[in-house]
């Protein structure tokens, strides 16, 4: 590990060193927040539970759904609108703008097209990560020097050749970043999405342990949320850093 | 094939009128046949068509009117087999290794591994790259990079090969050595060089004639042949009839350089 990543697992567990001492003295009321200790607990119950396993497991498929189906249509959107010069300029301001609408307005509309299943979440998560791979696609693609254009065309590749060996790995470093957003967005999405309007998921069992009152289940969720955003994050970025260790520099 | 191995007749190109902008006649008429195995320079003011000049040659761009034969075949927009190009910006492919940037062009023409193999150690010895094969272009230096690009180029065995300013981005002692190279390289692989340059002096010391173009629209006020031995190097600058030539080329070019002036500004 590096040194800042030292430093960083350093600052995590004194936090949460901190946070258990702070609320074994009384410092912090057992009613708000748990320590740490007991959240661990929690997530140990949580994952233990047959219940609550299959509400993990049921928002880890959604999440993936939501992700597929982004990576997906946002790349071939990002491709197409590419090519079509005209309208992208005329989408751009509207793309940019994306994300100052509230998505979550759409639920209801999701659930009366979809009806009360899965589909009203996937599509939420699709619909907040799917722009972020639209921007990035178009990110990369208008970034491809030109110079690399030219060459291909000078060693007479065919279109696909061009696509595959050209544009693929010049674009790749964009294509990473919406994935990572496409990540984070479907997570969000579809737990925001579980947590208003659901009766399965880990959204929905977070809202029902705090609905009961029942905090060693909700910071148990909620941690367990948090490591496996964390690691799925971590393993992307260690596969990036392993494809581009040796290209760095441009 | 016919007795030139590029022949252009009447080659002009105006890039059309867009919204705002006038449409630009950027280039031509210009005549010119270069025989097989020419060194030929194209000199000129900045923004006279030198650029210009080299797409439409290669097939990256399509004349507005007039001709061009290479090896007899009409070029049109497209670019024909046997032609190689090294741009002015560096074009090295960041993902891939020294090597495997060597071996693209013949790896994507489906030339067999073994021969691939030999192929691209061969270019890589000759442009000094060798104990840099499995590095990545981040590793090289400005220069190493753009002999890079000269490799990948060469490894495809161009019977034209057409240079956009090389080595703008060199210093003067490095321009010098890499211009002996390309000499080298030229008298072994026996292609037909056309290179842009900036440079007078590069100019002089590497070929058998040098176009000087006016300002734009571009067109060769003159042609000057340097009577040079097919053996030479750098080593030609201490001569004689180098300063000819550089003389020849700056009374051609000092009007034209200050009418281009006046007209950017
Ligand atoms: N795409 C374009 N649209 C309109 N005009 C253009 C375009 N490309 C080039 N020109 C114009 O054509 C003229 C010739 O350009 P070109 O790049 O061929 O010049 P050059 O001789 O290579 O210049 P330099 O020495 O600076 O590289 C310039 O005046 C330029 O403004
Ligand atoms: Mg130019």
């Amino acid at each position: 590990m590096t040194r800042a990543g030292w430093i960083r697992l350093a600052l995590i567990v004194g936090a949460l060193a901190l946070l258990e001492a702070a609320c074994r003295h009384g410092l912090v009321s057992r009613h708000a927040v748990i320590p740490p200790s007991r959240m661990i607990e929690g997530a140990w119950n949580a994952i233990a539970a047959d219940e609550t396993r299959a509400d993990i497991w049921l928002t880890l498929q959604n999440v993936v759904l939501s992700l597929i189906l982004s990576m997906i249509v946002g790349t071939a959107a990002g491709l197409m609108l590419h090519k079509a010069t005209r309208f992208r300029r005329a989408l751009d301001p509207l793309l940019a703008s994306y994300y100052a609408v509230p998505t979550f307005v759409f639920y209801p509309l999701f659930i009366v097209l979809f009806g009360l299943n899965r589909w009203p979440l996937v599509a939420i998560g699709f619909l907040f990560a799917v722009v972020a791979v639209i921007i990035n696609t178009l990110d990369g693609l208008a970034r491809i020097p030109r110079a690399f254009v030219r060459t291909a065309a000078v060693m007479r590749l065919t279109r696909s050749q061009y696509a595959l060996h050209i544009v693929l790995p010049a674009a790749a470093p964009w294509f990473f970043t919406g994935a990572k957003f496409a990540v984070a967005y479907s997570f969000i999405g579809v737990i925001a999405g579980e947590f208003v309007v659901s009766g399965a998921g880990i959204g929905h069992a977070i809202a029902f342990a705090y609905n009961s009152f029942d905090n060693r289940m909700m910071y148990g969720l909620i941690v367990l949320l948090f490591v496996l955003v964390g690691s799925v994050n971590t393993l992307l970025s260690l596969w990036e850093r392993k494809l581009y260790a040796r290209r760095a520099g441009r | 094939m016919s007795a030139e191995h590029l022949c252009l007749t009447g080659v002009t190109r105006i890039y059309p009128a867009t919204e705002g902008h006038a449409a630009v006649h950027a280039l031509g008429p210009i005549d010119l046949s270069l025989k097989p195995g020419e060194f030929f320079s194209v000199v000129g003011p900045s923004g006279c068509g030198k650029s210009t000049l080299l797409d439409v040659i290669a097939g990256l761009a399509r004349q507005s009117a007039g001709t061009i034969l290479f090896e007899g075949k009409p070029v049109t927009g497209e670019v024909p087999d046997g032609i190689g190009v090294v741009f002015q910006e560096d074009a090295s492919f960041p993902w891939l290794t020294v090597f495997d940037n060597a071996a693209f062009a013949l790896r994507r023409a489906g030339v067999p591994d073994a021969e691939v193999r030999e192929r691209v150690r061969h270019t890589l010895a000759f442009t000094g790259l060798s104990s840099f094969a499995q590095a990545y272009p981040a590793q090289l230096s400005g220069g190493m990079r753009q002999r890079l690009c000269i490799a990948r180029t060469l490894v495809t065995r161009p019977r034209l090969l057409l240079l956009d300013e090389p080595f703008g981005a060199l210093d003067q002692q490095t321009r010098l050595l890499m211009g002996d190279e390309l000499l080298k390289l030229w008298r072994e692989t026996g292609a037909t060089v056309l290179l842009i340059t900036h440079s007078l002096d590069e100019a002089a010391l590497l070929s058998d004639r040098i176009g000087v173009m006016s300002a734009r629209p571009g067109v060769f006020i003159d042609l000057v042949e340097t009577g040079w031995a097919r053996e030479r190097d750098s080593r030609l600058a201490a001569e004689a009839g180098f300063g000819v030539v550089t003389g020849r080329l700056w009374a051609a070019l000092r009007d034209q350089s200050i009418k281009a002036l006046a007209m950017a500004s």
